[in-house]
């Protein structure tokens, strides 16, 4: 079965057919770049996104703390992942970029923080 | 008083940009921002897909703004925070603005200034919503700064009105933070936004968007209590009879941007009807003398990248900025354009690093997009599909093309057949 996609990997934002075989393999076609080939292969087996949120913090300067995956966690895995943040309350100053969840949910993707508190 | 070779008025993408390369170009540099923080709008842009052009990654909003301000602070520019230019007036060598800020008003002397101010949101009223005035209405920036700065819940019901990327970045955002997101109202027959965030942020959470229908009413005295949504014709007029009553407590709005040019207007700078910012030359210079203006000051920009890429030109040129009289030539288009930005070669500066910025007026399939001089083909560029939400970008080298001022320069579309 033949399965139309958009690439959310960059602005192209590529309209792309992908087809799973019988074996596993995946047929692309409509990317203008390899990207394009692994979000398509990657959407038919487990499809993975970044989660980009925000966690409570203790400082009234700046109450909530923008944060995300350092990398792509399984798509089904998202809410899980937003109610382990949820319950998570910044007590320290940290930096952009340091991590404030290690390997969340044992996906082996940290979650980072994308501004300095 | 102070004097400044370059000063720059807004910290947001273009702003940093610009103050960063007026500095590395020499020049003596001031960069005022009327927020305690620099960043603009990306300061609530907690979400990725910033970058991928100017650093080669995938960068949330922040961390996109941190490494600007980063930068900028190896720079010598100087830092006003806090700080609002309450005016702007021309002098004979440059530009005397007044400045207000905790420590009371005063005055700076500018040779160039560069306007880096940003764009505002259309508003409720701007878009013609009938009913009451309750609590609840809010445009996507405002309800994304509440939850995302501030850590507050604009609702628990919400409708979106309006497919712009700020909306359907919202309606992701809201539903991860547990608010149902009614559904997307588009009145346009076409969606606003960026396919990958149509894609990402509604059909990955199964939030409906209704293209063709728009929010007629709102319902509530206190609160929001409902809206009256409708489809509409081909002129966006509502349709009789096919009204739908929704109860939410929540109606955010996403209907477009509008550069922010209040300052610029002061000062006498020509504004384009179809952009809404200024006039420029590639140099990003409007047609007064020694004022620059980048990014989504001069028009809308998709991208921040885009922003900055700008920024970048505006500072560099206003850093070398001589006076000096300019030769412009109008660059002409055709209907099928939106706009085309710069609007105008400047033949005395430099050509080499043209960039022109295009957005198509209508959907179109694969087409070719041709720059002729005098009648004659001098570059062109194939596109597999345009869309009007899809800034396009070509740079291109006009230094060996021979202009004078007597030349007729002109873009213009081209189907192709397949």
């Amino acid at each position: 079965m033949t399965k139309e996609l958009i690439c959310i990997t960059c602005p192209n934002s590529c309209r792309i057919s992908a087809e799973l075989g019988e074996n596993g393999t995946v047929s692309v076609s409509g990317n203008l770049c390899p990207r394009g080939e692994i979000f398509a292969s990657n959407e038919l087996t487990c499809p993975k996104r970044s989660l980009t949120t925000t966690v409570r913090t203790v400082f009234g300067d700046m109450p909530v703390l923008p944060v995300r995956t350092a990398g792509e966690i399984p798509k089904e895995m998202i809410m899980d992942a937003m109610a382990v943040l949820s319950g998570l309350v910044i007590r320290e100053r940290v930096k952009c970029g340091d991590v404030v969840v290690r390997s969340i949910l044992d996906t082996g993707c940290d979650v980072i923080a994308t501004l300095d508190l | 008083m102070k004097n400044y070779d370059v000063t720059v008025i807004g910290g947001g993408p273009g702003g940093l940009a610009a103050a960063i390369s007026a500095d590395n170009a020499g020049a003596s540099t001031l960069l005022i921002e009327r927020e305690a923080r620099l960043g603009g709008v990306l300061k609530q842009c907690i979400h990725d897909g910033f970058g991928v052009i100017r650093f080669g990654e995938k960068l949330s909003g922040c961390e996109y703004a941190t490494r600007l301000i980063r930068e900028l602070e190896t720079t010598g520019a100087e830092l006003m925070l806090s700080t609002f230019v309450s005016k702007a007036e021309k002098q004979r060598d440059g530009y005397l603005l007044t400045l207000t800020s905790r420590g009371g008003m005063e005055r700076v002397f500018t040779k160039a200034l560069v306007l880096a101010t940003g764009c505002r949101e259309r508003t409720a009223k701007q878009v013609a919503i009938h009913g009451t005035r309750p609590a609840g209405v809010f445009t996507a920036g405002t309800a994304q700064a509440f939850l995302n700065v501030r850590g507050q819940m604009p609702g628990k019901r919400c409708v979106i009105l309006g497919s712009g990327d700020i909306g359907l970045i919202m309606a992701r955002r809201l539903t991860l933070e547990g608010a149902r997101v009614l559904g997307v109202y588009e009145a346009k027959p076409d969606p606003s936004g960026l396919m990958r965030n149509i894609s990402q942020c509604l059909w990955d959470f199964d939030i409906p968007l209704h293209l063709s229908k728009t929010v007629t009413t709102v319902h509530g005295d206190e609160r929001v209590e409902a809206v009256t949504v409708a489809e509409v014709d081909e002129k966006m007029r509502p349709i009789a009879g096919t009204e739908e009553y929704i109860p939410c407590d929540t109606l955010i709005l996403s209907v477009g941007l509008i550069p922010e040019n209040e300052l610029a207007e002061s000062l006498g700078v020509p504004l384009d009807k179809k952009t809404k910012g200024p006039f420029c030359d590639q140099s990003y210079m409007t047609l007064v003398d020694g004022v620059f203006s980048c990014g989504n000051t001069l028009h809308v920009s998709d991208l921040a990248d885009y922003v900055s890429e700008s920024g970048d030109a505006a500072g560099r040129r206003a850093a070398s900025y001589a006076r000096r009289e300019r030769s412009l030539l109008p660059v002409n288009i055709s209907r099928d354009f939106s706009y085309v930005v710069p609007q105008y070669i400047d033949l005395e500066a430099d050509l080499s690093e043209t960039v022109f910025f295009f957005r198509t007026a209508a959907e179109r399939k694969k087409t070719k997009l041709r720059i002729l001089l005098e009648g004659v083909e001098i570059k062109q560029k194939q596109y597999t599909g345009l869309r009007p939400p899809e800034m396009e970008r070509i740079p291109f080298d006009l230094s060996g093309a021979g202009l004078t001022k007597d030349s007729k320069l002109e873009l213009l579309m081209e189907e192709v057949r397949s």
